[in-house]
């Protein structure tokens, strides 16, 4: 069962230059994507390319002057702004990269509880992601970063969350840790949940996912397996391939060009002007497709 | 496997004696949250070091130290066994994580990239630095093309030594890989020594002579 | 692949903003423009028109010695401009060395210049005006040296504050490691990030300083009773309000408002303007 999908999904920013001048900015384009029950589905790309917008566009944080478009479906029904609003912090739960999105006012141990929630259950949650008692009395800016993770993510548990969005849940997490956020978020998808994982450490992103969206010049490219990462072969998104060859334990080889900016995306195919297996047809718009069990964006990838 | 595979001290230019970074029982923190407690290790002149550990712990408190942008609170960074000089162009150099907040939003980049001086003609090329983003404002470029401005403008012949505080994190892989090697063939060129800081022990590995882990230091 | 954070004013709101800011300027700098060409005759004596109601005319009415009270106005509000942005210029300088000098040197200096800044506050500023007029024997010299000597300390204190917050800035340490000197750090980083605050507060400085100085002149610290100010000719219609010459004291009060007011229109526009931050609206 998809729990969440996405379907040509755009977002554009107006914006104003030189003062009164206006234009529009697209930053997502025509990104494709679902997350099926009990699974963690990573998106995974460089910093500031536009992937806590997609975490955004779900929640229905998007600011004011954003632009949103394409289909967006929960649990196979349309999800529109306003059944975002309703679902947030309940069904759909938000671990942000940040402690901020906690009540600084409001004690660690009544903020999990929520509304709905019971003390008992609490503290039982308390327990399974190892916050000790005292934690109950603390307020979240005497959290270490890792405690306010666990905090939020006893806090979806409460309100037996099916959706889980973690953008960057900490920034440059060590492989210890990250081994302590899979754990977490492998027994919250046991019970049923589904996890977008947004995380710019591709390492991090194979470690704690079982799908790893690939996320290049605001699209994803390729869904594939954590598996497939083992060979560049098993890969399908030559812009997969030239990112896995680059990696420091997989040659550390460099493929020439950068990546087209927001707003001065090519029509068809965003790696186009850096792929080696380039023709005519990638200059036409490009449909996501399915292949080996994975999807791609490519109309040469076999 | 690593693709800079040159003698230790033999780079190019030859190195002196007095190129020596050494961390001499550096501590810092306040009364009851001690970050740093007597840390100390030597970097020999023209080596490539690099420090692994998990993030949060302190290892970029550990680089602003070395690099002279933070006082310790006991013990001392030392430069050829003496402290660093508190004017001039520091030998010195540290590249941070986030060069969106190393450059004057304000400047264009062509002002940026000179305000330690002229950098060589060929540094440009090596960076993969492009003309036409000299006329820009920080503001236009990604994260990857500023850090290439960051890293240009202190690849110089003043520079001896260069600490690289997680200057590739927030980049994508293959960025991260165009990065450091054109940042590796030119050290080789100016012969510097340096200290990279990672939580990426395989990034470590390529491109570092020695590896030193957090660990082991604090213990 | 980052957005540009420009501000979200609508394109509507920054054309009513630039809109309002250019009205106002265009108010001010007229009164200021009409008041220095003016010749003296048009405010002349003329006993046989003697405290006339607002009229065909005189639209203000004329005063006890028969004078126009528009034009005496004018001249008045012109004259309390010119000493204004006197002031406000000498004041926004000393607050922007002062400032960065504060933040960018510390130690004894910035306790100093503090310590200079409490002083001055801790003072009731019109107590502090009327010392330094009365120690320069009035007149306009007094009022004027008075008006630019006591306004800067609070714009000090906000230079100071915005350059602490950027002394510390990756981009600012690494300048200084690159070999730049304490002089090039703060005309090249420091100044370019302070002037937009910096602006807007010199324009906010221009409503005290009228209302200052006009303040004194009323008291009879400032200028002089023969020439035409606003502090004059108010203090002047005291003595004929219960006599029912209401015209006297309401139109040059409400023209000084106006001016007062509008300041504080382009200040505050120019705010909204010039700061991302005010973004979203």
């Amino acid at each position: 069962m998809k729990i969440l999908e996405l379907n040509d999904i755009t977002v554009s920013f107006r914006m104003y230059e030189r003062r009164f001048r206006k234009r529009e900015l697209e930053v997502l384009h025509r990104l494709s994507l679902s997350v099926r029950e009990g699974e963690i589905v990573a998106v995974a790309g460089s910093s500031g390319s536009g992937k806590s917008i997609l975490a955004h566009a779900v929640l229905g944080l998007l600011p004011g002057n954003a632009v949103l478009s394409g289909e967006m479906y929960y649990m196979g029904n349309p999800l529109g702004e306003k059944d975002k609003e309703r679902l947030r912090g309940r069904e759909i739960a938000f671990i942000p990269q940040s402690v901020d999105y906690l009540d600084p006012l409001m004690k660690t141990g009544r903020q999990v509880q929520g509304t709905r929630g019971t003390k008992e259950r609490q503290r039982q949650l308390f327990q399974e992601y190892d916050l000790g008692e005292e934690a109950e009395e603390l307020y979240p800016f005497q959290l270490s970063g890792g405690m306010a993770r666990r905090a939020l993510l006893a806090a979806a548990e409460m309100e037996e969350a099916r959706l889980v969005v973690a953008d960057e849940p900490t920034p440059g997490l060590s492989r210890e840790m990250a081994r302590e956020a899979l754990g977490h978020f492998r027994a919250l998808a046991d019970k049923g949940c589904g996890v977008l994982l947004i995380s710019h450490d591709i390492d991090i992103a194979l470690a704690v996912a079982d799908k790893v969206a690939i996320f290049y010049a605001g699209t994803i490219v390729e869904t594939a397996f954590a598996k497939d990462f083992q060979g560049e072969g098993m890969l399908r998104h030559p812009y997969s391939k030239a990112f896995f060859a680059a990696l420091p334990q997989n040659g550390f080889r460099p493929t020439r060009g950068s990546q087209p900016y927001a707003g001065r995306l090519p029509d068809g195919c965003v790696f186009a002007d850096r792929c080696p297996a380039r023709s005519e047809l990638c200059a036409g718009e490009i449909p996501m497709r399915p292949l080996r069990g994975g999807e791609v964006k490519c109309v040469h990838a076999t | 496997m690593c693709p800079c595979n040159v003698e230790k001290g033999k780079r190019g230019v030859s190195v002196q004696q007095d190129e020596i970074l050494e961390a001499r029982k550096i501590s810092f923190g306040y009364r009851e949250r001690q970050i740093l407690r007597d840390v100390s290790f030597i970097i020999s002149p023209g080596e490539r070091a690099a420090l692994v550990g998990p993030s949060g712990c302190g290892k970029s408190t550990l680089a602003k130290i070395l690099a002279g942008y933070l006082k310790p609170s006991g013990g001392a960074a030392l430069w050829g066994g003496e402290p660093l000089p508190s004017g001039g162009y520091c030998p010195v150099q540290m590249i941070q994580q986030h060069p969106e907040a190393a450059v004057d939003p304000r400047w264009k980049m062509e002002r940026i990239l000179k305000e330690g001086g002229m950098p060589a003609p060929d540094v440009l090329q090596a960076m993969g630095i492009e003309r036409e983003w000299l006329t820009r404002w920080p503001s236009e470029l990604s994260g990857g093309e500023l850090q290439r401005f960051c890293i240009a403008r202190v690849l110089r012949e003043e520079t001896r030594f260069l600490i690289c505080d997680e200057i590739s994190t927030m980049l994508d892989a293959i960025t991260q890989a165009q990065v450091w090697h054109s940042l590796l063939a030119m050290s080789e060129g100016y012969g510097f020594g340096m200290l990279v800081i990672t939580h990426n022990i395989e990034l470590a590995k390529q491109v570092c002579d020695r590896i030193l882990e957090w660990k082991d230091l604090t213990s | 692949m980052r957005c540009r954070r420009h501000g979200g004013l609508t394109a509507n709101t920054r054309v009513r903003v630039a809109v309002y800011i250019a009205a106002s300027a265009l108010y001010v700098l007229g009164i200021l423009v009409w008041g220095l060409k003016m010749p003296e005759s048009a405010y002349g004596v003329d006993y046989s028109m003697k405290l006339m109601a607002p009229g065909a005319g005189h639209i203000f009415g004329t005063d006890f010695m028969g004078r126009d009270m528009l034009c005496r106005c004018v001249k008045g509000l012109s004259t309390s401009i010119s000493i204004a942005a006197l002031a406000a210029g000498v004041s926004s300088v000393i607050a922007l060395a002062a400032g960065i000098a504060a933040a960018v040197s510390g130690g004894k200096t910035d306790s100093f210049i503090n310590w200079c800044i409490d002083l001055c506050m801790g003072i009731p500023h019109l107590i502090l005006l009327i010392l330094i007029s009365f120690m320069l024997g009035r007149g306009t010299t007094g009022v004027t040296v008075a008006v630019a000597l006591t306004h800067w300390p609070e714009l000090a204190r906000v230079v100071r504050a915005e350059v602490l917050q950027i002394r510390s800035a990756p981009y600012v340490q690494a300048a200084y490691k690159m070999g730049r000197t304490k002089g090039q750090v703060a005309w090249g980083h420091m100044i370019p990030h302070v002037l937009p605050v910096w602006m807007v507060g010199v324009v906010l400085l221009f409503p005290h300083a009228i209302m200052h100085e006009a303040s004194i002149t009323f008291l009879g610290f400032g200028l002089p009773a023969e020439e035409p100010a606003i502090g004059v000719i108010l203090s002047e219609s005291m003595q004929y309000i219960s006599t029912g010459k209401w015209w006297l004291a309401l139109f040059p009060g409400l023209l000084l408002l106006a001016a007062v007011m509008l300041f504080d229109v382009i200040g505050e526009n120019l705010k909204k303007l010039m700061d991302p931050g005010s973004a979203q609206e």
